[in-house]
C-alpha cells in the first residue's frame, strides 16, 4: 500500500519575479509502507525542495502530494495534521533547539498536538530510548551537551510525534563516522519496531549503501534514476557523470575488474566486496 | 516573504553613477537633502524632481525598483498628505469646508518631498557596494579620529551588520519550517499566544547569532585583524575627474535651487 504519493509535482520559487527558478518538475514517486527509501542528489538538485513537500512546508507550484490517499493541501486542517503522520527532521537540527531543558524540547512536538500529560511523557520516553538519550539528561540544558548528542535530541523531538513517516535531511552530515554510525542504527532500529516508512536525504554513498532498499537520484529537479541499490550502483558511470560518487566498496569493485579480476556485477558494500573477493580467491587456489 | 527586505540592496552596475567615488555619493546625498528643502515653489520642485529622474536614468535603475522601495513608507506619505490638506488656512474649496486649495497644494508638494528624499537615498545604495560604502563613510568621518571617535570600528561594526542581514533573513526562514514541521503554530491564536510562539524562533536565532558572531571574531583575529590601527587597503578610493565634476555641478544645483528660494519661484 502505498503511504506516500506525488503527481506531476512542481515546485517553482518567486513566480511571476525575475529570481524565478523551477526547484523541481513533474515528479511521480510512489513509496509503499515501510520503505527505507534514500534520495541522493546533488546541491541544488531539489531534493531539499521535494522533501518538504511532503508534509505541507511547502505547497506545490502546479501537481499534487497525497499521503494514505488523501491530498494533503485540501484545506488547512490537512496541511497541519499531515505533520503529524509526517515528521521532518532538517538538516543540522542541533540549531533548532530551544527549550530549557532537553525534556522540554523533545516534548515540543507532542504538546503541539494538544495530547494528554502522561500521552506525551509516554512519548518523550519512548522517543529517547530510540535515539539512544539517557533519561539522566533530561533535565540539562539542550544547549550545553556535545553536537552529537543534540542532534540525536533534536530527531528524538521528531520521533515523538510517532510519525508514520520519518524523513530526515542529511543525518549524519557533519558527524564523525561513530556518530554517523550510531545515528544510522537508531533510524533504523526506529524502522524495525515501529514499520514506519524512512526517507534519508544522503550525500554519503556509503551510508545509503549500507541501509537503503530504493534509491531514488534527483538531477535538475528532476528523477534521474530510482530503483534498488543494485540498480543504481550498476549504473556506476551515468551516477559519475551527473556529478556523484558511488560507494567506495563499488569504485573498488570497478577498478579490480578492470585489472581483470572476475568479481561479479552489483557490488556496493564492504561484505559483498569481501565475499566475492574470497570466492575469486579461491576458485583459483582449486 | 521574509526575503522581500530590500534594506542595503545594491544593484551592480558599470554606469557612471556606479562608478563615483563612494565619498563623492555621500556628500552628493546630503547636498541633494539641503537641496530638496530649498523647495518651495511648483518651479523648484519640478527642477528637482527632473534632476532626479536624470539621475535614475543615467543609473540605470528601473523604475521599479525604486516603487518597491517606497512601498513600506506608504502609511506615513499618506498620513502627512492627510494632515496637510486638513491643517493648511487658505481658502477653501467650498465655503465651510476644513479643505483649502492651498492644502491640497502643500499636501502634493509634501507627497513628492518624502518621495525624492527616499529615492535619492535609495540612488545611492542601489549604486554603491555595502563595503564601498562603509570604506566612504570611514573616510569621510576621518577628521573625528581627532576628537577619539572609534571611526573604523564604527564603520566596520556597520558593514557586517548589512553583510549579515540576508544571512540572518536566512537562518530565519529554515528554523521557522523547522518548528512549523513540529506544529508550532504562528498564524492562529491570540496576540499572547502568537508572541509565545515566537520564542521556538528567537531563541535559537539568538544562539545563531552569537555563535557567528563568536566565529567571525576568531576567523578575523586568526588573520591578525587588530582594528584600524595601521591598516592599509587594497583597494584605495581616488577622486577622479568625474567626482570633481559631480561635485561641481552638486555645489551648482545647491546654489540654484537657494537662489530660487530667494526670488521666491
Amino acid at each position: 500500500m502505498s503511504v506516500i504519493k506525488t503527481e506531476k509535482l512542481t515546485h517553482i520559487y518567486s513566480m511571476g519575479t525575475p529570481f524565478e527558478k523551477v526547484a523541481i518538475e513533474g515528479i511521480d514517486i510512489d513509496i509503499p509502507q515501510g520503505q527505507l527509501l534514500a534520495v541522493i542528489g546533488h546541491t541544488g538538485s531539489g531534493k531539499s525542495t521535494f522533501i518538504q513537500h511532503l508534509n505541507a512546508l511547502l505547497q506545490p507550484s502546479s501537481g499534487a502530494v497525497y499521503c494514505q490517499g488523501e491530498d494533503i493541501n485540501k484545506d488547512k486542517f490537512s496541511r497541519r495534521d499531515v505533520k503529524w503522520k509526517v515528521g521532518l527532521v532538517f538538516q543540522y537540527p542541533e540549531y533548532q533547539l530551544f527549550e530549557e531543558t532537553v525534556y522540554k524540547d523533545i516534548a515540543f512536538g507532542p504538546s503541539n498536538m494538544k495530547l494528554s500529560a502522561e500521552e506525551i511523557d509516554q512519548r518523550v520516553r519512548e522517543a529517547a530510548a530510540f535515539v539512544g538519550v539517557d533519561e539522566e539528561l533530561f533535565e540539562h540544558s539542550p544547549l550545553e551537551l556535545s553536537g552529537g548528542q543534540k542532534r540525536r535530541i533534536a530527531i528524538a523531538g521528531v520521533i515523538a510525534m510517532r510519525p508514520q513517516v520519518l524523513i530526515l535531511d542529511e543525518p549524519t552530515a557533519g558527524l564523525d563516522p561513530r556518530g554517523c554510525q550510531q545515528i544510522l542504527e537508531n533510524i533504523c532500529d526506529y524502522r524495525e519496531k515501529t514499520g514506519a516508512t524512512v526517507i534519508i536525504v544522503s550525500h554519503s554513498m556509503d551510508d545509503v549503501a549500507k541501509i537503503a532498499e530504493r534509491i531514488v537520484v534527483f538531477h535538475k529537479g528532476k528523477v534521474a534514476m530510482d530503483g534498488s541499490p543494485e540498480e543504481i550502483f550498476c549504473r556506476a558511470e551515468e551516477l559519475m557523470d551527473i556529478g556523484l560518487d558511488i560507494p567506495r566498496a563499488a569504485e573498488l569493485a570497478i577498478a579490480l575488474r578492470r585489472e581483470g579480476l572476475g568479481l561479479p556485477e552489483g557490488i556496493y558494500t564492504h561484505e559483498q566486496l569481501l565475499a566475492a573477493i574470497l570466492a575469486v580467491k579461491e576458485g583459483s587456489a582449486c | 516573504m521574509l526575503k522581500d527586505i530590500t534594506l542595503g540592496q545594491y544593484f551592480p552596475g558599470e554606469t557612471v553613477v556606479h562608478k563615483l567615488d563612494p565619498r563623492t555619493k555621500l556628500i552628493l546625498v546630503v547636498v541633494y537633502i539641503i537641496s530638496l528643502f530649498q523647495a518651495t515653489n511648483w518651479i523648484s520642485y519640478a527642477f528637482i524632481t527632473l534632476l532626479t529622474a536624470l539621475c535614475l536614468k543615467l543609473s540605470h535603475i528601473r523604475a521599479r525598483n525604486i516603487f518597491k522601495g517606497l512601498k513600506p513608507m506608504l502609511f506615513i506619505i499618506l498620513l502627512t498628505a492627510v494632515l496637510n490638506i486638513f491643517y493648511t488656512t487658505g481658502t477653501p474649496i467650498i465655503p465651510g469646508w476644513p479643505i483649502t486649495w492651498e492644502g491640497i497644494a502643500r499636501a502634493i508638494q509634501m507627497m513628492l518631498r518624502i518621495c525624492l528624499l527616499i529615492t535619492g537615498t535609495f540612488l545611492l545604495t542601489y549604486t554603491t557596494s555595502p563595503i564601498s560604502l562603509t570604506d566612504g563613510l570611514e573616510k569621510l568621518m576621518n577628521p573625528l579620529k581627532k576628537l577619539r571617535l572609534p571611526v573604523h570600528e564604527m564603520t566596520i561594526m556597520l558593514s557586517m551588520a548589512l553583510r549579515f542581514i540576508p544571512t540572518l533573513v536566512e537562518e530565519t526562514d529554515k528554523i521557522m519550517s523547522a518548528q512549523k514541521a513540529r506544529g508550532a503554530d504562528f498564524e492562529t491564536g491570540s496576540l499572547v499566544d502568537r508572541a509565545k510562539a515566537m520564542l521556538p524562533i528567537l531563541v535559537p536565532l539568538f544562539v545563531s547569532a552569537f555563535r557567528r558572531a563568536d566565529e567571525l571574531a576568531v576567523a578575523m583575529e586568526s588573520r591578525c585583524y587588530h582594528g584600524g590601527e595601521g591598516r592599509t587597503r587594497m583597494k584605495k578610493l581616488k577622486f577622479a575627474a568625474r567626482d570633481i565634476f559631480a561635485l561641481i555641478l552638486g555645489a551648482a544645483v545647491l546654489a540654484l535651487m537657494m537662489f530660487m528660494k530667494k526670488l521666491g519661484i
